[in-house]
C-alpha cells in the first residue's frame, strides 16, 4: 500500500490536471489554481522540516566538533538572530516593514551578500569563456568566431570598424543574424526536445511506469 | 503501423486546418440608433465569450465614423448593460477611441460580470465632447460555460498523438521488440564517475537543482539520484545530497534510502546524507561552493532545474578538479554547464536518463515514442517552410494556442 497510494494519487492528479487544461467549465477551470494553492500550503508547512533539519545537522557538527564546525555555529547564530530580531524587535510592526531591525538586517546584510554572490558570476563567466573559446577543435573555433562577432557587434566599436563595408556586413548586423538565425534555431530544437521529454516523463509518471522518485525501480 | 501513424498525422493536419478556419461564434445584431452630434457605432454585436467557464459576454462594435475620421473630437465609448431592450441601461465600462488590436475598424469589451442563463441587452454610446449617440443590440445574449476549449484543439490533438505513440512503443517493447537507443555519453560516464570517487576515497555530491517537487526537472533529477545512490551503495562510496527545498529533501531521502536497501546495504544509509541548506538561490550556491572547496568531492552531479547559480557551482567544481556530470532543461544554463562540466545532459537527455539507466523495456519504449514525436515535428517544420514560403496560407497559425480563443 505504501507504493500504491502515492501512485494512485499521482495518476489521478496528473490525469485531472491534463483534462483541466482543455476544459474551461467548472470545476476543471479552477482546479489548476486549487492544486497550486495546496502545493503552496504543503510547501509552507514543509519549510519547518527544512529549518529543523538545518539546525539538527549544524547542531550535531558543533556538538561533535566535526571538521569546519565553526561554519555550522555561524549558521545557527545567523538563523536565531534573524528569527529573534524578526519576532521580538519589530516594535509592534510587521517584521517586513521598512525601519524595523529585521528589514535593516535584510537590507544591509542579506541583500549585499546575495548581490556579492551574483556579482561573482562575472568572474566565473570570464574563466569559463576562456576555456570554452580556446580554438582546439573545429567546433570550439566556430564558437570562438561566433562569440567574437556577437561581442564586437554589441558595442559601437564593432560598427565603427566595419562602417566602410556594405550595410549587411556591419558588425551589429552580423551579430543580430547570428543571434536570430543559427542561435534561435538551435534553441528551438532544444526546446522541442525538452517539450517532448516533459510529455514523455509526465506520461511515465502518470502511468506508474516511472516510480524511482518513490524509491522504486 | 507506420501507415496508421501517417494517416493519423494527416487527420491531425486536417483538424488543425479546420480549427484555424473556424469563424468566431457570434451572437446577435445591432439596432436602434439615437442621433446627436456624433455618429453612433454602425454595428454592435454581443456574444458569449468563447472557451471560458461562463460568466462572460464579449461586446464587439464597429468604430463610430467620428472616431475613425476625426479622433481629436472623439471622447471614447461607454458600454451599458440591461436585462430588457427598454432599459434601464447601466454603465459597466468605458473604452477609449482610436485603433487598437488586429482589426483597426472594430473594438471589443468583455463583460465578466454576467450570470449564466440570464438574458442581457448591451448598448454602446459613442461620445464626443459635445454629446453622445447610442447603438443597442437587437436581441438578448446570455453567457454559458464551455466543456472544451476549442482554441487548444491543435494542442489536444498533439497530446493525443504523442500519448498514442508512446503507449504503442511501450506495448511493443513489452512484447519483446528490440529497440535501439543511442548512447548518451554523460550517462555512460556515471559508473566511471562513481568508481573514481570510490578509488579516491572522496565524497560524491549530488545537487538536484533549486526548484521544488512541482518541477518535472527536479523529479527527473531525483530519478537519476536513485541510480547514482544505488551505485554508491554498491561501491561503498559516500554520497551527499544538499537540497534547497524541504519537500525535495523528504523525497530525496526516500529515494536514497530505497536505493541503499536495494543494493543490500540498508545499514549504510543515514538521514544525514540528504540535508537542507536554504531556499535562497544564492545562499544555496554559497553553501555548496563552501563545502565543495573545503571537502573537495571527487564527483559532482548537477541534475535538475538551475538558474544563475549553475555557473557558480560548476566553475567551483571545475576549480577543484572534480569530475562533473550536469543535466538540465534550462536552455539558458546549458552553455555554462557545457563549458564547465565534463559531461552535460542536454534538455531531453535529462528526461531520458532514468529510462536509459534502468534498461527497462517499458521505459525505453517511451523514449522511442518521444522520437516519433520529434520526427513529426521535423516533418511539420519542412512542410511548414514549403507552405509558408510558397504563400499558400499561414501555416504557423495552426500552432497558435495562447490566447487563441479570446
Amino acid at each position: 500500500m505504501k507504493r500504491e497510494v502515492p501512485l494512485i494519487i499521482c495518476a489521478t492528479v496528473g490525469i485531472v490536471l491534463i483534462f483541466q487544461y482543455f476544459i474551461p467549465a467548472e470545476p476543471f477551470g479552477t482546479l489548476n489554481q486549487v492544486f497550486s494553492d495546496w502545493f503552496q500550503v504543503i510547501g509552507a508547512f514543509a519549510i519547518w522540516l527544512g529549518a529543523l533539519n538545518l539546525i539538527k545537522v549544524s547542531g550535531n557538527n558543533v556538538y561533535k566538533k566535526r571538521k569546519d564546525w565553526p561554519y555550522s555555529l555561524l549558521i545557527i547564530i545567523s538563523f536565531f538572530v534573524m528569527v529573534i530580531v524578526g519576532f521580538f524587535f519589530s516594535g509592534g510592526r510587521r517584521f517586513q516593514d521598512q525601519g524595523t531591525a529585521f528589514s535593516a538586517l535584510y537590507d544591509y546584510v542579506y541583500s549585499p551578500l546575495t548581490s556579492m554572490m551574483f556579482a561573482l558570476l562575472a568572474f566565473y563567466v570570464g574563466s569559463a569563456s576562456y576555456r570554452a573559446f580556446r580554438a582546439r577543435t573545429k567546433e570550439a573555433t566556430v564558437l570562438l568566431l561566433a562569440a567574437f562577432f556577437v561581442m564586437l557587434g554589441r558595442v559601437p566599436l564593432g560598427d565603427t570598424l566595419t562602417s566602410w563595408l556594405p550595410n549587411w556586413l556591419h558588425m551589429s548586423n552580423i551579430a543580430n543574424w547570428i543571434m536570430n538565425i543559427p542561435n534561435t534555431a538551435g534553441q528551438r530544437a532544444i526546446m522541442i526536445g525538452i517539450a517532448l521529454g516533459t510529455v514523455s516523463t509526465s506520461l511515465r509518471l502518470i502511468l506508474g511506469i516511472e516510480r524511482s522518485y518513490l524509491g522504486g525501480e | 503501423m507506420p501507415k496508421l501513424f501517417m494517416l493519423g498525422l494527416l487527420m491531425a493536419l486536417l483538424l488543425f486546418i479546420s480549427a484555424a478556419a473556424q469563424p468566431p461564434p457570434t451572437g446577435n445584431l445591432d439596432t436602434a440608433q439615437s442621433a446627436s452630434g456624433v455618429a453612433a457605432p454602425p454595428k454592435v454585436t454581443a456574444f458569449d465569450t468563447p472557451n471560458d467557464a461562463g460568466g462572460s459576454i464579449t461586446i464587439q462594435w464597429e468604430r463610430s465614423p467620428d472616431d475613425v475620421f476625426s479622433p481629436q473630437d472623439f471622447a471614447g465609448y461607454d458600454i451599458l448593460k440591461a436585462t430588457s431592450p427598454q432599459g434601464p441601461f447601466t454603465k459597466i465600462g468605458e473604452v477609449p477611441g482610436g485603433s487598437r488590436g488586429p482589426d483597426p475598424l472594430t473594438r471589443t469589451y468583455m463583460d465578466n460580470g454576467t450570470k449564466d442563463g440570464v438574458l442581457y441587452y448591451y448598448a454602446v454610446d459613442a461620445k464626443a465632447f459635445d454629446g453622445s449617440s447610442r447603438t443597442v443590440t437587437s436581441a438578448p445574449t446570455t453567457s454559458k460555460e464551455q466543456w472544451f476549449n476549442s482554441s487548444q484543439l491543435n494542442l489536444f490533438i498533439a497530446v493525443i498523438f504523442l500519448t498514442a505513440a508512446i503507449l504503442y512503443y511501450i506495448s511493443s517493447a513489452k512484447a519483446g521488440k528490440k529497440l535501439y537507443i543511442r548512447k548518451i555519453a554523460g550517462l555512460e560516464a556515471v559508473d566511471e564517475a562513481v568508481g573514481r570517487a570510490t578509488e579516491m576515497g572522496k565524497k560524491i555530491f549530488f545537487i538536484p537543482g533549486t526548484q521544488d517537487m512541482d518541477n518535472v526537472q527536479t523529479i527527473a533529477g531525483l530519478t537519476i539520484l536513485g541510480r547514482v545512490a544505488k551505485l554508491t551503495a554498491e561501491y561503498e562510496a559516500r554520497i551527499d545530497v544538499p537540497v534547497s527545498r524541504s519537500l525535495v529533501m523528504v523525497t530525496a531521502r526516500e529515494v536514497v534510502k530505497e536505493a541503499y536497501l536495494k543494493a543490500g546495504r540498508p545499514e549504510a544509509y543515514t538521514d544525514d546524507m540528504v540535508y537542507y541548506l536554504t531556499d535562497d538561490q544564492f545562499g544555496y550556491a554559497a553553501g555548496i561552493e563552501g563545502m565543495v572547496v573545503r571537502q573537495k568531492p571527487a564527483t559532482i552531479f548537477y541534475q535538475g532545474a538551475f538558474y544563475a547559480e549553475s555557473l557558480i557551482l560548476a566553475e567551483t567544481g571545475n576549480s577543484i578538479g572534480a569530475i562533473q556530470i550536469a543535466g538540465t532543461a534550462m536552455p539558458a544554463q546549458l552553455p555554462f554547464f557545457v563549458a564547465a562540466c565534463d559531461y552535460t545532459l542536454i534538455g531531453e537527455e535529462l528526461f531520458a536518463a532514468s529510462a536509459y539507466l534502468s534498461h527497462e523495456p517499458k521505459q525505453l519504449g517511451s523514449l522511442k515514442g518521444q522520437d516519433l514525436g520529434k520526427l513529426v515535428f521535423i516533418l511539420a517544420l519542412l512542410i511548414g517552410v514549403i507552405i509558408q514560403v510558397s504563400g499558400i496560407f499561414d501555416f504557423s497559425s495552426l500552432f497558435n494556442v495562447v490566447g487563441g480563443g479570446e
